[in-house]
């Protein structure tokens, strides 16, 4: 077992913000997410989060872990000493909720305007129906949070949508491929990206969007030839 | 004027009857206390049931299941992974199942195809090599957030409104009808008053907390609790099931980049209080171990546990635990609890959600005089993004 004092950002828009410490104790083996929902059911019902599946397959329980982008449900207690203290706060460049929820709503627009399909082919054997699986890219915004120029502009496409568009024009599936390319090189497309590399940073699925973007600016580039 | 239907829960059983009541042309508000799907549905297996699990021990969820399974590909296709699963026999008496399962997917109509070890093998490398015999089985795996936005996106484009961090903390009467809730919006703390002509429980393990504000003392439901352990890595293409009688840690489940092993079943009081018990991840390991040996040293992913509401069968006797607890759903009309104009609908599988909202949905139309039929099976669902679209 380990004793980790969690310190979260309270409020929302309307209650106004402070930071309020918790005390839990996990075993070794729980993850932040298990110290969250240990407060809202025995400490503080009023406390607010996202989450789900609890396993990197919902993307919901995106939060600034000591004020990195983690998914809670994955960020092990066990990394941090016993006694530790923990900030945990929500993600950046979302409307807030309260407390560690925000409306996510920005980032799924985009992915609509882009319209990746959700599932993707897969390489199934022997079978009557095509196989399929879905996509990595798990729509939790971790990397919106994580990336200064979504932070600058709220118009600017952003990592996950853009890794979704090289995605798509990589593998056309039934979209208007001609769209989706004038999205890619719209104002707001891979031309503001500044190259910071911390959405591929901090990104739980390995859909690294940086590579994704580059692959993209060379396609814009050479296409033209 | 529409009746004005208010939805307690947003888990996969309050979407549907969302889904279900907004095509009938009731007006929908839904209200959930938190995130959707964030409970008992965020945290299934995301498994789209073939119908195998229960075709030997429950010839009726058997094929409502073979039933649903066929319907929710051609109304959500994009939102599945149609990879279909294998039931493996790993020892002799596993073995002692085979025809008896072939025998229960055959009455229940199930496509089911054995393969020899070798094929198995081929399809499936990661399989432990010792297996016996595996039968295919057109199983399927769904995201469960993305299954209940669905159904809350189309019903959305059909006119409900969906209020979340909102929770229920009373009833508001007038006589002996319920004609509408009191919410606390937590992102305010300021409290108000919905009206409603009718008020539907589906708040699944709360079901219970919900009905006693209404002054019903027993619902018959049990919250029982199951772990899920996730390992990195999918390490098989399809559901991988152990061909027996269903037990605990029996299910693989590839997910994402993940493979999902459970679950187990235990009976809790409060489903805000379920912590993991550490010894069922090394349970859950070994299980999956026996089935893809892979599980033995693959890295631990995430571990949860959520807590089903299962129907209690034996109200006014007996005791039963757990599994033994019946897998399938009933809808409650409260008029003769003293509770006019409020329904429950508790128990069922994520899988068969949608016939459990159209079986709530004929009982509401009778109850209420609203004719119309229900249409969820000709209806396609839209994109769960459209949720965010206005």
């Amino acid at each position: 077992m380990r004793t980790l004092k969690l310190r979260i950002l309270r409020g929302s828009p309307t209650l106004g913000r402070q930071y309020q410490t918790f005390t839990v104790t996990l075993p070794d083996e729980a993850n932040i997410i298990d110290g969250v929902e240990q407060i809202f059911g025995h400490q503080d019902h009023s406390l607010m989060f996202r989450h789900a599946c609890h396993h990197a397959s919902c993307g919901l329980c995106g939060a600034r872990v000591n004020g990195r982008e983690r998914l809670m449900c994955i960020t092990p207690v066990s990394e941090f000493p016993d006694g530790a203290t923990v900030t945990l706060e929500p993600l950046r460049n979302f409307p807030w909720v309260g407390d560690l929820a925000v409306d996510v709503k920005p980032l799924l627009q985009k992915m609509d305007m882009v319209g990746l399909p959700y599932s993707r082919e897969d390489e199934l054997a022997d079978s009557p129906e095509p196989g399929n699986r879905f996509e990595d890219c798990i729509e939790c915004g971790l990397c919106m949070s994580a990336c200064p120029v979504v932070g600058s502009s709220t118009k600017y496409l952003g990592p996950a949508p853009l890794a979704g568009l090289a995605r798509l024009i990589q593998e056309p599936r039934e979209v208007d491929f001609s769209k989706a390319c004038a999205l890619g090189k719209s104002p707001h497309g891979v031309w503001r990206c500044h190259s910071a590399m911390e959405c591929t940073e901090v990104c739980p699925s390995d859909v690294d969007p940086s590579q994704a973007i580059g692959w993209l600016r060379r396609f814009y580039t050479f296409k033209k030839k | 004027m529409s009746l004005h239907a208010l939805i307690i829960g947003a888990g996969s059983t309050g979407t549907a009857v969302a889904h279900d009541l907004a095509l009938r042309g009731f007006r929908v508000t839904v209200v959930e206390r938190g995130e959707i799907a964030s409970e008992t549905t965020g945290r299934n297996h995301g498994l789209l049931h073939s119908g195998g699990r229960y075709a030997m021990t429950d010839p009726e969820a058997a094929q409502e299941c073979a039933e649903e399974n066929a319907l929710m590909r051609k109304l959500m296709p994009d939102l599945l992974e149609r990879n279909d699963g294998l039931f493996v026999a790993i020892n002799e008496e596993d073995l002692t199942y085979r025809e008896r399962f072939l025998e229960g997917c055959a009455r229940a109509g199930i496509p089911a195809q054995e393969l020899t070890p070798k094929q198995a093998l081929e399809l499936e490398p990661h399989l432990n090599p010792k297996l016996l015999t595996a039968i295919r089985v057109p199983d399927g795996v769904f995201d469960p957030f993305h299954f209940s936005m669905a159904f809350l996106a189309t019903a959305k484009l059909n006119g409900a409104v969906v209020y979340t961090y909102t929770e229920v903390i009373d009833f508001v009467w007038s006589g002996r009808s319920i004609t509408g809730v009191k919410v606390l919006d937590r992102r305010t703390k300021k409290e108000s008053v919905l009206g409603a002509d009718l008020v539907i429980n589906a708040a699944g393990p709360w079901g219970g907390e919900i009905g006693q504000m209404a002054g019903i003392k027993h619902i018959a439901m049990v919250p029982t609790a199951g772990i899920m352990v996730a390992v990195h890595r999918r390490w098989s293409k399809r559901i991988i099931n152990r061909l027996n009688r269903p037990g605990d840690g029996d299910i693989i489940v590839p997910q994402r980049r993940n493979s999902v092993i459970g679950t187990t079943s235990w009976v809790v009081q409060d489903p805000d209080q379920i912590p993991v018990p550490p010894e069922q991840i090394k349970q859950m390991l070994d299980c999956g171990t026996l089935l893809v040996p892979a599980f033995a040293t693959a890295p631990l992913r995430g571990v949860s546990a959520a807590a089903r509401p299962l129907l209690d069968k034996t109200v006014g006797g007996g005791k039963v635990e757990g599994r033994e607890l019946t897998r399938g759903f009933d809808c409650f009309n409260h008029a003769a609890d003293g509770a006019e104009g409020l329904f429950s609908i508790l128990g069922g599988k994520t899988t068969t959600s949608r016939a459990m909202a159209e079986k709530l949905g004929d009982i509401v139309g009778r109850v209420t005089g609203v004719t119309t039929p229900c249409r969820t099976k000709e209806v396609p669902l839209a994109t769960y993004r459209a949720f965010y679209r206005s």
